[in-house]
């Protein structure tokens, strides 16, 4: 069974790879089973570890002796769930699509809700007090000296970012410098970006090609393995 | 048609041969290039190591499989160093395929190399819906966020839970991530709320936005996709298939920093050889 499995995903996985040279059938064959069997997967997921057993379960009753039974207050959730599912009604047939905003605006406020103030912290008070260090800094791991440095580029490298998206004045003279230094850094870590954009694709190439060799095609010919 | 010319006008297909060459060929002669781990992962495995014997260790799954290859060996190597110091894992997952993955891998290390005992010395919970509600709610109670385990068995009937009520009986969190639910809300719901200690390892595509917070000491340390994976294997003796893929790593790198080099010298050539053509025209 467990080889059966291995043929058949080394064989979608060059069906996928085949792209690479052109479109074609085979591309589009795995293309659209990983789509559908994707979207089977979570529907079922869904459905056997979230709705059944959150929602229809302690509400009608269905479910084991680990819930509560006949919990009132999910028909709050259950209506707001339906009421999201009204979207797909076609304005032909009624016009209650707009019901489902009613259950978005309630996502979009809890949500705003629950995220603002531990955004807010974590993200922002914290981030700035990271940057409000003293000079003689020796946290840094490699020495003294180099965690000086550190905190110089951080200084100007947070100031000049900030300067540079500052749009209220002309970015021209000294003030256009530090713009203009500010675009560095950001340059700098647009660079980071794509150097570890670049390494994760590879990895992935690389963890695709370590199953098509290690085992798909060297269990076939029964070659050790290099390591 | 000159080497400018054919260089601009490439066809695709040879760069993606080359690529997959210095890919495979690596694979199969691997080349044993030295990993050298950095402060950002030897941070985590120092924390892990001087955790006390029987620490209990938060693990979250929160990736699909079509990022473990960078993700799984970096979630098998924490699972492997947890079980070398004994500490007691508590496995759970944002993402609905992390539950599975979770499962393999805590079978195939905890369970099949350590010996561990489910429900005495570890213990998978399952995915559970909700992102950071589900965070925060644990964080008043592990029973109600978690009624039942990926196996359907209630949260008091399993010996190692009976000692966790929120992260206040946690000692350690680590997430393994591949985006949102991730790394950013652990930190924001767990990590500044609560005050509890978090490892994050991410993928390599979302690592330049996760170093703030490694930076800031918010993350004790933080793994950034196959390189911080085979760091990490290096560290707890146990090369695994992310420190086999750092040779074809680094022989891609090269190929791709020259691709960078020649496709900048071609544009600069052409680019000067266009504009000494608009001068010649001009004089003529």
């Amino acid at each position: 069974m467990n080889t059966i499995g291995i043929w058949v995903a080394a064989l979608l996985t060059l069906c996928i790879f085949s792209f690479l040279y052109k479109d074609n059938p085979f591309y589009k064959f795995a293309e659209h089973l990983f789509v559908g069997v994707s979207a089977g997967y979570w529907l079922c997921l869904y459905y056997h570890q979230t709705i059944h057993p959150k929602l229809l379960a302690p509400l009608f009753g269905l479910g084991d002796d680990t819930w509560q039974m006949a919990n009132l207050v999910l028909i709050i959730p259950l209506a707001l769930s339906i009421m999201m599912l009204l979207r797909l009604v076609p304005k032909q047939w009624t016009d209650i699509a707009w019901l489902s905003r009613w259950p978005i605006a309630f996502m979009v406020g809890t949500g705003s809700g629950i995220f603002f103030m531990g955004y807010l912290r974590s993200n922002v008070i914290e981030q700035i007090q990271s940057t409000l260090v003293p000079l003689r800094y020796e946290g840094n791991t490699y020495s003294p000296e180099m965690g000086l440095l550190g905190i110089i580029i951080l200084i100007i490298g947070t100031f000049t970012g900030i300067v540079y998206f500052f749009f209220s004045k002309a970015h021209t003279g000294y003030f256009g410098v530090l713009a203009k230094i500010g675009i560095y850094f950001l340059m700098i870590s647009f660079g980071a970006s794509f150097g570890y954009t670049v390494m994760a694709r590879i990895s992935l190439l690389i963890g695709r090609m370590q199953f098509l060799l290690f085992d798909w095609i060297y269990p076939i010919f029964d070659i050790s393995l290099p390591f | 048609m000159d080497l400018i010319e054919k260089l601009q006008y490439l066809d695709r297909r040879w760069i993606f041969l080359l690529i997959a060459l210095t890919v495979i060929l690596p694979l199969i002669i691997p080349l044993h290039l030295k990993i050298n781990p950095s402060p950002a992962v030897e941070s985590g495995y120092k924390f892990i190591d001087e955790l006390p014997e029987g620490s209990k260790v938060l693990i979250s799954y929160d990736f699909e499989p079509s990022v473990v290859p960078e993700l799984g060996p970096m979630g098998t190597s924490f699972i492997h160093h947890c079980c070398q110091r004994k500490h007691k894992i508590i496995g759970m997952a944002l993402w609905p395929a992390g539950q599975v993955l979770l499962e393999s891998a805590l079978n195939t290390v905890a369970r099949d190399v350590y010996n561990y005992r489910y429900g005495l010395d570890y213990v998978n919970l399952g995915f559970m819906a909700g992102n950071q509600v589900v965070i925060t709610s644990l964080g008043e109670s592990f029973r109600k966020t978690y009624p039942t385990d990926f196996y359907n068995t209630p949260l008091s009937k399993i010996p190692l839970m009976n000692g966790i009520t929120n992260y206040s009986n946690i000692d350690l969190i680590i997430d393994v991530s591949a985006g949102d639910p991730g790394i950013p809300y652990w930190v924001m719901y767990a990590g500044t709320a609560y005050g509890k200690k978090i490892i994050g390892g991410c993928t390599a595509v979302s690592a330049p936005q996760l170093y703030p917070y490694y930076s800031s000491g918010q993350l004790v340390s933080l793994l950034g996709g196959l390189k911080g994976a085979a760091e990490y294997e290096t560290l707890i003796g146990k090369p695994g298939p992310a420190s086999r893929g750092m040779d074809a790593q680094s022989v891609a790198h090269v190929l791709i920093i020259l691709f960078v080099i020649i496709g900048n010298i071609t544009f600069y050539l052409d680019k000067r050889r266009q504009k000494m053509r608009g001068k010649q025209a001009w004089k003529s």
